[in-house]
């Protein structure tokens, strides 16, 4: 379960708490609202089929003073329920220090997911799965390459939109190790339910090699069919969308494969990474998500499992 | 005056204000409340649709992985169910309600323009049947009724489906505009002797300010889509961030209209729960005074909170914290009503509990539910968790079937016996009202925890390892028990119409001048204008003095002063005409005309122009007419023959 209300980083807790905050609080107001709603519902069940003039006037009285007092005290409420808002919206706001700063660019239906470093050579590229350091905040600058997306993963942080044209940013901080969902929350299209996201929280060191091995480029294929599979991507259309670093593909509208072996699912979170899954992915991708931008490949079944077994030796 | 006098008046007027015959005649009528209840029958057709659509979707979701509707479709469902509900449905319903009931109320004989009336009507007719014959034809709207560029914008939307969204806004709005002038005129002009300012029912008020937020919301969303269609139709870049456009800038304009929208639905439903409450209580209102202040504070400062449904566009944090303040800002003047009719109920006579007041208490358990979550939206930081997920379904469907739906209904079952003479059964309403409630709160109060969980909004499907599976079973139950009540309420409206007119004028012995005639009303809804002393005139007498002197052989209508209601001129009221008929449909070849061709702007403008001259062509007959009633004579003329005097 991936909830607001169970928070894994101390960011998403502040702001968990706050709703708690605003749920005790509201739930406090209702009963009282509705206590005296039944209790004047009651009351007057059993009264006279209308109050003379004099009586009416002198209930007012009372009535005023009870209306007075309700206002203020819901002034008072919401007066409270601003300033802690505004606390909380402000501790957010603090610029961490030393974050790892991460691009985050989203296109229909997928994320792009870069790893920013001053050596440019250590700049990372991969999609639809977040690995982030447990306890390091990380930076997420966003933009988007098409319409309008929003970043969203419940349990570590809100959401921030991804706008083309502009460029957002915001925060997200992780305090235990875990894989947490997520999903895209501004409607953006056919495709926009199968918009998802994984976040992947590691101790540090394991983060770090992580990085090191996703930098390294494509291992050369080692058997006979992954060879031919090589050919046959070099050769079809996927070139022209997709890279492989270390190869001739360096095409950049699609996901970067050079090491999808190493992802847990393919097509943003729609199908688990397995040969079989990637087989009808490849084959026929408007079955599995109509809308989406792949086209369909036409590939005979021997170069289809040659491609596959291409694209799972990409560890 | 004798009674057999009085009956020859009474046949004079009516013969006077009396429909054409014939089928011709129908396409005539300006008649108020022919156009009222078929404004009414229109808007509940289109919400039937719009709850059918609502249905299929909750059919989609109620199983993970489901593949009963594909994206494609479902995707113009929720965009069609908004843009249904929202411009089709709950503002339209709700201005049809104060067109019925406003001159009804005020003691009028006919809404204020009552030619522009019709043409409104039939405006609104063509808008509507347009987008569900577009929809039919596979062209419906697929950007949800929001409409975000770039999304909705000439690259990512290409065809025609975002182009008969933007027209049907342009076709609602138009009526919406007309609509408002005609209640703001009526309310201010039109009252009926001694209904001063302070003495305006507080439904009246309600669409006041409704008519007010309806004046300035709209321009902002008539100006987003005109931008949107010309980014469309003649490639300009308003909304294109790579040649200079900006895409929040149709956020600004869309939100700017679409937060007041909430309120133009809202506070009209005020009105009815006001109206209901006393006629149930048997005592005015408490604190008319902050009643009324509130209403109107509403609708200034729901002009101030669009920017909340920006929170998590990145906006700098000063904007934020000023719009997190408007919004809770705005739930004090709705705490004041709550809390004035608590103490009405609390001090008035011994309750009635009619199916009326079954739906406004219902409205109290569900609409506070949405006001507090309303709270919590408001707050920037945890909009930033609720933002766009099913937590805000959740929200606005408490705040509108609360807010809006339950007093409606309950509206309904109270102006039901004005406006046909039949009353509806009570049984079958308790049995809609309980369906109602419990399917609705079955329906809409998981959506709060799926919200919190993750579900997005606008998904046509979840994978099952989400866990959302069981609550969207849920929901799907309680809709299928909101459908059988609304069931139920057709049965009942359908069984009562065969019935006897029974209902008599008064049938809860309530106090407003709509209760004073007949049921149905004659054509000129009063005789005579009756003259009002008190906020709750028939409690104070059954029958009201009455103005006498007013010509009946014409359309005569009292006009009176804006504060006092003292009468200041007889003003001739139109008769019917097929010119608003036939310049509703030109109107409509320039709107859906231009959405293929932007020459439709330059040819279609003939046949308006044509339409607008046919309808404002002086004849002798009627400038004679005006010349004789309404312009003031010079001092030494001689009076006019006929005498116009008037006396109280």
């Amino acid at each position: 379960m991936h909830s607001a209300l169970q928070p894994v980083g101390p960011r998403a807790e502040l702001i968990a708490d706050l709703m708690l905050l605003f749920f005790a609080v509201s739930a406090v107001v209702y009963v009282i609202v509705i206590a005296f709603l039944v209790w004047a519902i009651m009351r007057a069940r059993e009264r006279a089929v209308q109050l003379g003039p004099a009586a009416t006037a002198q209930a007012d009285r009372k009535s005023k003073v009870a209306v007075g007092v309700g206002a203020a005290l819901t002034v008072l409420t919401l007066a409270g329920l601003a300033a802690s808002d505004f606390i909380v919206g402000a501790i957010l706001r603090q610029p961490p220090a030393d974050p790892l700063r991460v691009l985050v660019t989203g296109h229909q239906f997928w994320w792009e997911i870069e790893y920013d470093d001053p050596v440019p050579g250590n700049r990372l590229r991969t999609a639809n799965e977040l690995h982030i350091p447990v306890g390091r905040p990380v930076q997420l600058i966003f933009t988007s390459r098409d319409v309008i997306h929003s970043f969203w993963i419940p349990s570590a942080m809100g959401k921030m939109d991804l706008i083309p044209g502009r460029t957002t940013n915001e925060i997200i901080q992780v305090s235990q190790p875990g894989t947490f969902t997520g999903q895209c929350a501004e409607f953006c299209g056919f495709q926009h339910s199968k918009m998802r996201l994984t976040l992947h929280a590691r101790p540090a060191e394991e983060f770090d090699a992580w990085r090191q091995r996703q930098l390294a480029p494509a291992r050369e294929p080692q058997t006979q069919e992954a060879r031919r599979g090589q050919q046959v991507f070099m050769q079809s259309s996927c070139i022209l969308c997709h890279s492989v670093q270390g190869t001739a593909a360096a095409a950049t509208v699609a996901p970067d494969l050079t090491h999808i072996a190493s992802r847990r699912t393919i097509a943003a979170g729609s199908l688990p990474n397995t040969p079989s899954a990637l087989a009808s992915w490849v084959l026929d991708p408007q079955r599995i998500k109509p809308g989406s931008r792949m086209p369909a490949s036409r590939l005979p079944p021997d170069d289809l499992s040659a491609l596959v077994a291409y694209l799972t030796s990409l560890q | 005056m004798t009674s057999a006098e009085y009956e020859r008046e009474r046949a004079e007027v009516e013969k006077t204000w009396a429909e054409k015959p014939g089928w011709l005649g129908q396409l005539m009528v300006v008649n108020h409340r022919t156009v009222a209840l078929r404004y009414l029958v229109t808007t509940f057709v289109f919400f039937l649709l719009a709850g059918l659509m609502a249905a299929a979707m909750r059919l989609q979701l109620a199983r993970a992985d489901n593949d009963l509707i594909g994206p494609d479709l479902y995707n113009q469902l929720f965009s069609m169910h908004g843009s249904v509900m929202m411009f089709l449905f709950a503002v339209p319903v709700l201005e049809a309600m104060g067109i019925y009931l406003v001159p009804l109320m005020v003691g009028a004989r006919n809404i204020a323009f009552p030619r522009l009336n019709a043409f409104s009507y039939w405006v609104f007719l063509f808008g509507g049947l347009m987008i569900f014959i577009a929809f039919a034809l596979d062209i419906g709207p697929e950007a949800g009724w929001f409409s975000y560029v770039p999304l909705a914008g000439p690259e990512f939307s290409p065809g025609k489906r975002q182009d008969f969204w933007a027209q049907l806004i342009t076709f609602t709005e138009l009526s919406a505009l007309i609509v408002s002038v005609e209640i703001i005129v009526t309310a201010f002009k039109l009252r009926t002797p001694g209904m001063t300012l302070k003495r305006i029912p507080l439904f009246v008020w309600a669409q006041v300010a409704t008519a007010f937020m309806v004046l300035f919301a709209m321009p902002a969303v008539m100006l987003g889509s005109s931008f949107l269609i010309s980014d469309r139709l003649v490639g300009t870049h308003f909304f294109n961030p790579a040649e200079g456009g900006d895409a929040l800038l149709w956020q600004h304009l869309f939100w700017f209209f679409g937060h007041p929208e909430v309120y133009i639905i809202f506070v009209p439903a005020l009105g009815i729960v006001s109206e209901i409450v006393a006629a149930f209580t048997r005592r005015a209102v408490f604190g008319y005074l902050p009643v009324v202040l509130s209403l109107l504070a509403t609708a200034i400062l729901s002009f101030g909170l669009w920017v909340h449904h920006m929170f998590t566009t990145g906006l700098p944090p000063a904007g934020m914290s000023f719009f997190t303040a408007a919004s809770l800002l705005i739930a004090i003047p709705t705490g004041v009503q709550i809390f004035c009719w608590i103490a009405t109920f609390a001090t008035g006579g011994r309750l009635r509990f009619h199916t009326p007041l079954l739906f406004v208490v219902g409205f109290f358990f569900i609409f506070i539910i949405g006001g507090l979550t309303g709270v919590m939206v408001a707050s920037a930081t945890l909009d930033s968790q609720f933002h766009d997920s099913y937590f805000v379904v959740a929200h606005l469907h408490y705040v509108l079937i609360g807010g809006a739906l339950f007093p409606l209904v309950g509206g309904i079952y109270y102006w039901f016996p004005k406006m046909t003479g039949r009353m509806l059964s009570e049984r079958a309403g308790r049995w809609q009202f309980w369906l109602f409630f419990i399917g609705f709160n079955v329906t809409f109060f998981p959506m709060h925890i799926l919200g919190i969980e993750g579900m997005t909004r606008r998904i046509y499907t979840y994978s099952a390892s989400s866990g959302w599976e069981g609550l969207n079973q849920l929901a799907t139950g309680g809709a299928l028990m909101i459908a059988a009540s609304v069931v139920v309420l057709i049965a009942n409206i359908i069984s009562s119409l065969r019935k006897a007119r029974t209902a008599g004028d008064n049938p809860w012995d309530a106090p407003g001048l709509e209760w004073a005639t007949s049921s149905p009303p004659p054509p000129s809804n009063f005789v005579r204008p009756l003259v009002v002393t008190s906020r709750t005139p028939l409690w104070v007498t059954p029958h009201p003095e009455t103005v006498i002197g007013l010509p009946t052989g014409i359309r005569s209508v009292l006009v009176t002063r804006v504060h006092d209601a003292e009468p200041h001129h007889i003003s001739v009221f139109p008769t019917p005409s097929i010119w608003p008929f036939l310049s509703a449909i030109a109107v409509t070849i320039l709107f859906i005309g231009s959405i293929f061709t932007p020459w439709a702007l330059v040819w279609g403008a003939v046949p308006v122009a044509i339409g607008l001259i046919g309808w404002f062509w002086p004849t002798k007959e009627e400038t004679a007419t005006h010349c004789k009633y309404e312009v003031k004579p010079p001092r030494e003329a001689p009076p006019p023959s006929e005498p116009a005097e008037l006396r109280l």
